[in-house]
């Protein structure tokens, strides 16, 4: 204790220190500081009629997640350190975050040909089936590497990238192989621009290709089944490769990536020696007024993490987004589809038409129309032989075909949304969805359990300008349901005063439930302050359990009960 | 060890701030590779107007409010281009699972400025964005000179008024 009262003294005296002497030197002209910080904060109250009492909360009442991040940069070098704080984590996120630390930071050097980077890095291979490391915030997803990253740009149209390193596990140091070290590598071509003679062709190919490999230790490993234990052979090198390519013909665009990977047993796929394939593909067509897309995707057994024995969303290697619609009001994000890494197959196409001002349909202030259809099934398995169970333990698992579309529908969603100015002062989103949702699968309960939640939803959105600086902004929800917490209603109205101020009271009612205590309003009021790039914003209310999905990666939240402070910043 | 390694870190940090007039502003963007919404290659130095001021908003297909505040610029954008000659760069954050969307949409829309991709918010790290939409304004050198986060109806009227600003030659606070 008294060691760090010295060091943090020791500090503070240089911190008074360096500028004096700094002042008195150019030798760091042109350099730049910038970063950003967020604290989130909440005081939990009790709420006996969502189950929230005192020893829930566990003494725990206020909890507050945090995080700042500087960055330096001089010439071609930049360098960046981020610090955060849980404590402890606010609910609805892993408790094992819990605790201080700085766990990025980062020295990079790059100039026209070369990109260095040591320390913790976020890098996306093509689509992301083989590699892909980000972050997000408000979902609790950090999965950076920790290691080295090159990239090179030997000529134009052509990158090299290059990286080695751990996965971030909470705030687990890196020791004696407990967990396992990334290796991958990527070219990409822009043929365009690597040939001359195509510069201005009309066709556009991009190719690209990567290899990403995992070793973890551990050739052995015991896996309890049926009361007894199994040793079962592990591979301790397994890759994932794969290619793309980007086709674009002057309005239409083809992309398509493909990825495989070898025999991976883990946990997630209850340690079954099946290889994993993905494909997605996108053919959109898009002019001024109209946008086309058709997008599908198919995997099979694709989960790639950097530790066989973890199953929820830490060191996850690759990304499998889902390519279902991305919703935003309360209502229709209620039921949000989360990818199955073990299979699945969906198709998804959305049209997007702008009528003008003026004509027949589009009337005197136009009008945007956007139309969207997905599913998503699950896959086809066929078993082995007639001794083994698909997807039996310690075996090859099943046989499943090239695009072999299963029976089930894990989810549905035809929606369609319409957006119109109504004079100067008007302006209204309208919006009508029906979803099918597989509560069973998606939220990985037992089959039967829940069964699947056919919703249709209505939402109108109405903004009027009361003033050229104060709008009004209303919502009116529906979602109509027979199945899991009945039907619901919401409502929201929003003020806001530009630049700076916001306020806003919302209310969530679970009117058609069939238990009559379990009919509740979910009521959050809100306020905010924004200057320049800094924004205060508090909100207070009882908020229902749900689930946060940003890109099909999702994160349950319990239902809780008290004031939210949030404080965001960048300079 | 740790702490003092980062309090010397820190103490670096901000006696450069003290040392040096102007050190939070930047000079010139970041260079990061981007995509066209056809998902051809754009690196972010090609972000350029001639000496005339840009702006440069981050947003996403799924954040109502960046949608809002595109839509609203979108509506006056060919008048503000005629008066000002500014250009309007919009940085998409969506990842894979939305991505192959934004050029559809944007034109499905009608948007007339430039839209970006951003597949894993390399560009928006580099510029510190936190919450979207986060909006900035860069004068005619290529010097961020505002910044703003969030969006309230009205909020355009003030960024143009600052880009008018900047055509006369003076400063933005």
């Amino acid at each position: 204790m008294n060691k760090r009262i010295y060091c943090f003294l020791g500090a503070i005296s240089l911190l008074l220190l360096v500028p004096v002497v700094v002042r008195s030197q150019d030798l760091l002209k042109g350099s730049e500081v910038h970063g950003s910080m967020q604290a989130d904060a909440t005081y939990y109250l009790t709420d006996p009629k969502t189950g929230i009492t005192d020893t829930t909360l566990a003494g725990k009442l206020i909890r507050m997640n945090a995080f700042t991040e500087v960055n330096y940069s001089l010439g071609n070098f930049t360098a960046g350190m981020r610090f955060e704080a849980y404590l402890p984590p606010l609910t609805g996120y892993d408790a094992q975050y819990n605790g201080v630390g700085v766990p990025y930071w980062y020295v990079n050097y790059k100039n026209d040909f070369i990109d260095v980077t040591a320390g913790n890095f976020y890098e996306q291979f093509g689509y992301g089936m083989m590699l892909r490391t980000y972050q997000e915030w408000t979902l609790g997803f950090d999965n950076s590497l920790r290691g080295l990253r090159v990239k090179v740009m030997p000529a134009k149209g052509i990158t090299f990238k290059g990286v080695y390193g751990v996965q971030r596990y909470y705030w687990d140091a890196y020791k004696d192989y407990n967990r396992g070290i990334v290796k991958g590598f990527d070219a990409d071509f822009y043929l365009n621009d690597i040939f001359t003679s195509l510069n201005d062709a009309k066709v556009k190919l991009t190719l690209g290709g990567s290899f990403v490999s995992d070793y973890q230790q551990g050739a052995t490993k015991d896996i309890p089944y049926n009361g007894q234990l199994l040793a079962l052979k592990m591979p301790e090198n397994v890759s994932n490769y794969g290619g793309r390519f980007n086709l674009n013909i002057g309005d239409f665009n083809w992309f398509t990536e493909y990825a495989h990977k070898i025999n991976d047993p883990s946990a997630l796929n209850n340690y079954i020696y099946k290889t994993g394939d993905g494909l997605f593909t996108n053919l959109s067509f898009s002019k001024p007024g109209l946008g086309i897309s058709l997008m599908s995707k198919w995997i099979d057994n694709m989960s790639y993490k950097s530790d066989r024995s973890i199953t929820n969303n830490m060191v996850s290697i690759n990304y499998l987004p889902s390519i279902t619609k991305e919703h935003s009001y309360a209502l229709s994000s209620m039921y949000p589809y989360n990818t199955q890494p073990n299979g699945e197959v969906g198709i998804s196409g959305t049209v997007t038409i702008h009528l003008p001002k003026n004509s027949a349909l589009g009337g005197k202030t136009g009008m945007s129309i956007a139309a969207n259809f997905s599913q998503v099934n699950g896959i086809k398995r066929t078993a082995l032989n007639d001794t083994t169970l698909v997807g039996q333990i310690g075996t090859l698992g099943y046989t499943s075909g090239f695009y072999a579309v299963g029976g089930d529908v894990y989810y549905q969603d035809a929606n369609i949304e319409v957006t119109k100015k109504f004079g100067k002062k008007w302006k209204g989103i309208f919006s009508y969805l029906y979803q099918t949702y597989n509560k069973d699968v998606i939220e990985s309960h037992a089959p039967g359990d829940y069964g699947t939640i056919y919703s249709q939803i209505g939402i109108a959105d109405i903004a009027w300008n009361i003033t050229k600086k104060h709008t009004l902004r209303w919502e009116v929800q529906g979602l109509w349901t027979k199945q899991d917490k009945g039907s619901w209603v919401a409502g929201l109205v929003e003020l806001t005063i530009s630049p700076a101020w916001f306020v806003s009271v919302m209310d969530q009612y679970n009117y058609g439930n069939s238990d009559p205590e379990l009919r509740l309003n979910y009521y959050t009021i809100s306020a905010g302050y924004t200057n320049h790039s800094t924004r205060i914003a508090m909100s207070y209310g009882r908020q229902r359990e749900g689930i946060i999905c940003v890109g099909g990666v999702c994160r349950y939240v319990p239902a809780t009960n008290g004031l939210t402070l949030t404080v965001t910043s960048s300079f | 060890m740790k702490t003092l390694r980062i309090f010397l870190f820190l103490a670096f940090i901000s006696s450069c701030a003290l040392a040096q007039e102007g050190v939070f502003t930047y000079k010139k963007l970041p260079t990061v590779s981007l995509k066209t919404v056809k998902g051809l290659p754009y690196s972010s130095d090609s972000i350029t107007n001639n000496g005339k001021p840009i702006i440069l908003s981050f947003w996403a297909t799924w954040c109502k409010p960046c949608v809002r505040e595109l839509t609203t610029i979108s509506d006056v954008y060919d008048d503000w281009v005629t008066e000002t000659g500014v250009k309007l760069y919009a940085i998409s954050v969506d990842d894979s699972r939305s991505m192959t969307l934004v050029g559809p949409m944007v034109n499905g829309k009608g948007w007339d400025f430039t839209v970006l991709l951003d597949p894993n918010s390399d560009f928006k790290r580099a510029m510190n964005v936190g919450p979207i939409p986060h909006t900035f304004l860069l004068n005619g050198k290529g010097e961020v000179v505002f910044q703003h986060t969030s969006f309230a109806e009205g909020d355009e009227l003030n960024l143009i008024e600052m880009v008018r600003k900047l055509n006369r030659g003076e400063e933005v606070k």
